[in-house]
């Protein structure tokens, strides 16, 4: 199979290109490291809003509930949190190039573990909403996490916290970041073209296309959906602290719940990529990223009339998101497979 | 639990905090009116909403800038928001009608950011607030307050509200707008012109969130990025209330407020609005599991 | 599939083409110039008070190339500002922070407006080693990290509102009253800023054993404070703290009016910028209020560039056709102390701007600045203000006063 080889030799390019931009292009590593940022928040919802039809607007939830597991893993291996974290703030205390890593090392899988759990306990109730009462329901749960971390004294409450900061003696901060997120965004990729390629990838959709008979023939169709969502919920986890770490300050509604910009931007990317493929996402994430870069540049005081321009461009006439629209366009080039089409063969 | 120590000694001040509630749940009763007719009618849940609320009262602000009385501009305001909500479904609601509830939703989110950002550069991001005139007036020697103002407000709910359901049971417009949002399929071969009936409903939506705003800016204050409490608010009553049901609206938006500021007394205001939140996840949940238990009687 | 790899390809060419145009338009490093960043709350629920800072680093650098800019080494420097918006966001805070410092090779930074942002940018700042002197972030919280290119000109946020319970003791010895019998009421907003403002209060309030009876948390989206007052006015407190950025001054002043609540004492944060002087949108419901500030027009300090503090207000006011709100003086006298400290560093230079910073011992319009070991100016106290038939009247600290506390508060 050609199709296969190719995938390959495409995964090789951006695989290098990837590797090589932080030295090719070191003045950008910040962006380009919120750039894999977006396209990880993308492919995560995903999982549910495209490939499942369960619209979460609240998955935002899980990141910032790992940005904080995280943060208060680092800081608890070695200090006292709550001491820490008091708004007074009278206590000076850093971190050692060891002790940094070692917290991040352990603080990562805890967090996405933590978020993971959360996501299969809170499941058990949200999972059984469909249409828009599971997205409201969502939206709702990413604001109250957001207003009981910002009334939480443990973490800081509203002060905010302060996570370790990137200690000197590693090299470069960008890059390490860089790397750190990258390694991610690759690591959920593979596990979500496996998972798709597989009877899990059947089963999903199929609950998408029809729960109903779904589970009429006999599937198990919340455990598929618990895992789905749990699958989701551990990147976001695991990417949440070194996002926290990279940013330096987590601000409970707006750095880690950030709900009305992350929260609704990796919608937004997903629909404009295309829901539903795996590509879509990617490609979704990084043209928005790049808009939205440039706006901010260009458009002082003007970016978010023309984000909410933009916003409605795309939902009104891409609504099938890009690679939707090249499917209808090039079905022979772009992989139109008979479950994709929306009328059916024969139509 | 001192707080609720406080409430037990003096009951008036229990009371008061109901009245304070109710009356400013009269001013959500009218935005989650305007939210539960657009989204029983067009099936769009209009995220603007607060945006379009807090026009309302910006443009209260700007004809008193002109030399009109604050209240004169009352049955004002609604006239420009109603012309403002017919110029937005020409240009973007339009095209998403018929299209799947999230696209409407995402399409109404851009349109919520964009006017934001819109007030900010034209009238700045200060904070605003007009003097209505009215005063307080109190009762038991102080111990009950009841302003004119929020006073004013549940009295125009209460119009909006038997207004709404004269008109919808009543006129021409109405009814092809009650025949629209059964079957707009079968509405259209019967001769109604449901773009039309669209144009009216998203329209008059406007009006009514632009009296909503009109009455916040004289009680409370209102600023460019202060609309998203009004969406969230009116969303969550409409959900309690269910669609088409205006007293239900009236009575659900009645208990939000209170309920609001009972929590936010009981429990300290910095969990007020993790309280609503909960509230709206524990009502969804709950709702659903109460639906599965009579799909299993029905079984 | 090659098509997509081709796709691909041409998009990230693309995607590299449009971030090097970005960086581009960077204002050009003109010998001529040198150019200062500054990533500001354009828009958001910090966009008041970032627009006056705003405002306060352009008039600063109108004046100071206006009277012929920098000379360093007989050459002639002019500077200029490149501003970002952060939305009022940390991490668009930080991020444009790091853009600024990357890729438009900005060497020295101002301040952005808040304690929460300056919170998302120092650490930025620190691991570039590029100096940032700013005259809004005054959470305490900001100087115990051992930052060393943070500098400050305002006083730290826990000094705010001490001065209000120092005057209420005053006035309970005066009255002849106990001061352990005085109540307090704290309705502080749950951000950075108002947190830290809080805590220097619960503070004073031990020292000088007070009963703080109320200790509400205002949500950030707060739109209606009917709950909190009620409690206020079923408890009776001797006075009322209130911090809550424009929005909690704007809504306190309104609903204490409107719920007819009863407090000898009221004193609020941000007054000045929440324009509750203002008739046409308040009425003359602010009257009596205690509002802290850290400057004011009436002060008598001076110094270079502006000349006294009024005339200072004077040229604001021509300027931008308001009275100048502190916030717009201490973002004004950020850029004057980074002017200065190039001009005795006769260089642009990160390191050598640093050193000039800590020898800072500057006297300007906005007050004197001198830094302590961890950057926070400790020259400089607040001030109280009492909002006296429509005009602000100095009552605290002593230094300042030039009129009487009228007490209890009007309608009380």
């Amino acid at each position: 199979m050609t199709r296969v080889r190719n995938d390959y030799v495409l995964y090789g390019a951006i695989g290098v290109a990837a590797i090589a931009a932080p030295f090719v292009f070191p003045s950008f590593q910040i962006q380009l490291s919120f750039l894999w940022l977006m396209i990880l928040f993308a492919m995560t919802w995903d999982i549910m809003g495209g490939q499942m039809g369960y619209n979460s607007f609240g998955n935002i939830l899980y990141f910032g509930v790992g940005m904080y597991v995280s943060a208060v893993v680092q800081v608890g291996l070695f200090y006292d949190v709550a001491a820490y974290t008091s708004a007074a703030g009278a206590n000076i205390q850093s971190f050692t190039p060891s002790q940094f890593l070692w917290g991040l090392a352990l603080g990562m899988p805890v967090a996405g573990l933590a978020a993971a759990v959360l996501a299969a306990v809170l499941g058990a109730g949200m999972l059984g909403l469909r249409g828009h009462y599971f997205a409201i329901g969502t939206l709702g749960l990413g604001i109250l996490a957001a207003e009981l971390a910002g009334a939480w004294d443990y973490i800081g409450a509203g002060s905010g916290m302060v996570p370790p900061l990137f200690p000197d003696g590693l090299g470069s901060r960008p890059r390490f970041f860089y790397f750190v997120l990258f390694g991610i965004v690759v690591a959920a990729f593979f596990t979500l073209r496996w998972l798709y390629s597989g009877r899990f990838g059947l089963a999903i959709n199929a609950i998408r296309d029809d729960e109903d008979k779904a589970e009429a023939m006999g599937l198990h169709t919340r455990r598929y959906k618990t895992v789905a969502w749990g699958v989701s919920a551990f990147f976001l986890g695991l990417a949440g602290g070194p996002v926290g770490a990279m940013i330096g300050f987590i601000d409970p509604r707006d750095t880690a719940f950030a709900g009305t910009t992350w929260g609704v931007f990796m919608v937004l990317m997903a629909i404009l990529g295309g829901k539903g493929t795996i590509w879509g996402p990617v490609i979704g994430a990084t043209i928005f990223h790049v808009t939205q870069e440039l706006f901010w540049t260009f458009l002082l005081g003007w970016q978010r009339v023309a984000m909410g321009a933009l916003i409605v461009l795309i939902v009104v006439f891409f609504p099938q998101g890009i690679m939707g629209w090249l499917r209808e366009r090039m079905p022979e080039r772009f992989g139109h497979r008979v479950e994709d089409s929306p009328a059916g063969p024969g139509d | 639990m001192d707080n609720i120590q406080i409430l037990i000694d003096a009951p008036s001040l229990a009371l008061q905090l109901a009245i304070d509630g109710i009356l400013i749940g009269a001013i959500l009763a009218l935005a989650a009116f305007g939210m539960a007719l657009v989204w029983g009618v067009m099936n769009i849940i209009n995220i603007a909403q607060g945006e379009f609320v807090i026009m309302g009262g910006y443009a209260t602000l700007t004809l008193t800038g002109l030399g009109i009385p604050p209240l004169l501009t009352l049955p004002l305001a609604p006239v420009v928001m109603f012309v403002v909500g017919w110029i937005i479904y020409r240009i973007v609601i339009f095209r998403v009608v018929d299209r799947d509830l999230f696209i409407s939703i995402l399409a109404t989110f851009g349109i919520s950011i964009l006017l934001q950002q819109l007030i900010n550069q034209i009238y700045g991001p200060d904070i605003q607030a007009v003097q209505s005139g009215l005063t307080t007036r109190f009762f038991f020697d102080d111990a009950l307050r009841l302003p004119e103002i929020r006073m004013l407000a549940v009295g125009i709910v209460i119009v909006f509200g038997l207004g709404l359901a004269v008109f919808l049971k009543s006129t021409r417009m109405g009814r092809a707008i009650r025949a629209t949002s059964q079957n707009p399929r079968a509405a259209r071969i019967m001769g109604v012109d449901t773009d039309k009936v669209y144009a009216t409903t998203y329209a008059l939506n406007a009006a009514i969130c632009g009296a909503a705003g009109s009455l916040i800016v004289m009680t409370l204050v209102i600023g460019p990025f202060s609309g998203i409490v009004y969406t969230v608010r009116s969303f969550l009553i409409v959900i309690v209330a269910g669609l088409g049901n205006i007293p239900a609206v009236i009575v659900a938006a009645f208990g939000l407020g209170a309920a609001e500021n009972y929590a936010g007394f009981i429990l300290g205001a910095e969990f007020q609005v993790a309280f609503v939140f909960g509230l709206l996840v524990v009502i969804i949940v709950g709702r659903n599991l109460l639906l599965g238990r009579q799909r299993k009687y029905l079984k | 599939m090659s098509v997509i790899s081709k796709s691909l390809t041409v998009f990230a060419a693309g995607a590299t083409a449009a971030a090097l145009m970005a960086s581009a338009p960077a204002i050009a490093q003109d010998t001529e110039t040198i150019v200062l960043g500054a990533a500001l709350s354009i828009t958001g629920k910090y966009a008041t008070a970032g627009i006056h800072t705003q405002k306060g680093y352009d008039l600063a650098v109108k004046r100071v190339n206006e009277m012929g800019g920098i000379m360093i080494g007989g050459k002639k420097f002019m500077i200029a500002v490149k501003y970002y918006d952060d939305e009022s966001t940390p991490a668009r805070g930080a991020q444009l922070a790091e853009r600024l410092i990357v890729q438009d090779g900005i060497k020295l930074m101002l301040g952005p407006y808040s304690s929460g942002l300056t919170k998302a940018i120092a650490p930025i700042t620190e691991k570039h080693n590029i100096p940032m002197v700013e005259g809004n972030g005054a959470s305490r919280s900001l100087f115990t990290q051992g930052y060393k290119n943070l500098f400050a000109v305002l006083s730290t946020s826990e000094q705010y509102l001490t001065e209000a319970i120092a005057l209420a003791v005053k006035q309970a010895i005066k009255e002849g009253r106990d001061p352990k019998t005085l109540k307090v009421a704290l309705a502080m907003e749950n951000d950075p800023f108002s947190q830290d403002v809080r805590l220097g209060l619960v503070e004073d309030i031990k020292k000088f054993g007070l009963n703080l009876i109320i200790d509400d948390k205002l949500p950030p989206d707060l739109s209606d404070m009917s709950a909190t007052l009620n409690k206020v006015r079923a408890l009776k407190p001797d006075i009322l703290l209130v911090s809550g950025h424009s929005k909690g001054a704007a809504l306190v002043t309104r609903q204490m009016a409107e719920m007819r609540v009863k407090v000898p004492m009221l004193a609020i944060t941000h007054c000045e910028s929440a324009k509750v002087t203002d008739t046409k949108k308040f009425g003359n419901n602010a009257e009596g209020t205690l509002c802290a500030a850290q400057w004011a027009p009436s002060m008598a300090y001076e110094g270079e560039w502006f000349g006294t503090a009024a005339e200072y207000t004077a040229t604001f006011e021509a300027e931008y056709g308001y009275v100048p709100p502190y916030q717009a003086a201490e973002s004004t006298a950020a850029v004057l102390v980074f002017v200065d400290a190039i001009r005795r560093a006769q260089s642009a230079d990160p390191d050598k701007v640093r050193a000039a910073l800590v020898a800072t011992d500057l006297n300007t319009f906005y007050g004197d600045i001198r830094f302590s070991s961890v950057g926070n100016n400790v020259a400089k106290p607040m001030i109280l203000r009492q909002i006296q038939n429509g005009k602000y009247v100095p009552v605290a600290p002593s230094q300042f006063v030039d009129g009487e506390m009228i007490f209890p508060r009007p309608g009380s």
